[in-house]
């Protein structure tokens, strides 16, 4: 899958595929050993932020969960 | 007024998997719509949750006999933010997604839980509500309407990408990651798409039905009509479109 960020693609994959292992080796059997994709989150963040930038994505100042507060079921 | 709508899922793989293939769901024949995808916020919390921000583009393509009709300035593509939050220890993930593009106009928010099937502790089942609304005058009951129709059938693809993802990841043995191929469609699908097709047709079934084509008709008439207006000549509800193309 690619990035919104076109030169950030690899920088992404790289990161996805140290997730992908961390989360199903570790986090999901309770391994609390750390995380060993700080480094390449980090790089990935980095250019992938630098693009959202430049494209003007409205993503800051939005909450985590936000739009899901006080809502009705009707 | 606020459209909410509800329906029920069910996965016949553990939690456990389910959520790997969340994060490897994309791309998936299904989903030739979403063009990128990024993790923009990840954290893992003092209590062990994983949260996450996901923001996905999407095409917002009008049909062709409607192109002409729209300005040259819109925007082609609609940004899309899905929050989650995953707990391993009470096995729940939680997910909330959102349109920030185009959102006066239509404003659609899926909230989804994944739990263990207290029936079957070897699936995973998924609450799935939504509250569709809009804001233009004199046309947001159409628009809102409009805009369920589209959603029941984003929540037919999303499934079916699911168990494309799943059956992969079956297939190469469930303890190594789906291998991360190239921007486009993943190697082999057609075997797996024919399967995912023809022997889950429940997928595009059950509680999350279509309107009836009278209905949708309608409603697309009245859309056509609002193209003539100036409110909806500034902004098109994106993920209305790409619905009836």
């Amino acid at each position: 899958m690619n990035s919104v960020g076109e030169a950030c693609t690899d920088l992404k994959r790289e990161y996805d595929q140290c997730f992908n292992r961390w989360f199903a080796e570790k986090f999901l059997k309770g391994d609390r050993s750390g995380d060993p994709c700080t480094e390449t989150f980090r790089r990935y963040q980095r250019c992938v932020q630098k693009a959202i930038k430049e494209k003007d994505i409205p993503v800051d100042g939005v909450d985590f969960m936000g739009p899901n507060k006080d809502k009705p079921e009707s | 007024m606020v459209k909410y709508f509800c329906c029920a899922g069910l996965l016949k793989n553990t939690w456990d998997q389910v959520c790997v293939a969340y994060w490897q769901r994309y791309p998936n024949p299904y989903s030739n719509h979403v063009l990128t995808e990024d993790i923009v916020f990840r954290e893992v919390t003092p209590t062990n949750c994983l949260i996450s921000r996901r923001l996905l583009t999407k095409t917002s393509r009008a049909p062709r006999w409607m192109e002409r009709y729209l300005p040259k300035h819109m925007a082609s593509s609609a940004y899309i933010i899905e929050d989650s939050i995953v707990d391993p220890q009470k096995r729940t993930m939680t997910t909330l997604t959102w349109n920030i593009s185009h959102a006066r106009l239509m404003s659609v928010e899926e909230r989804c839980e994944y739990r263990i099937n207290p029936e079957n502790g070897s699936w995973t089942e998924i609450k799935r509500e939504a509250w569709i609304s809009s804001n233009v005058y004199g046309l947001s009951r159409a628009i809102q309407e409009f805009g369920l129709a589209r959603f029941k059938t984003s929540v037919t693809k999303t499934m079916k990408g699911f168990e494309y993802v799943l059956a992969k990841m079956q297939a190469l043995g469930y303890d190594k990651p789906v291998p991360v191929t190239g921007g486009h469609l993943c190697e082999d699908t057609s075997q797996l798409k024919w399967w995912v097709d023809h022997k889950r047709p429940e997928l595009g079934s059950g509680a999350c039905s279509s309107l009836p084509a009278h209905v949708t008709l309608s409603i697309l008439y009245l859309c056509i009509i609002s193209v003539f207006t100036r409110d909806l000549r500034e902004e098109w509800p994106s993920v209305a479109l790409s619905a009836i193309k």
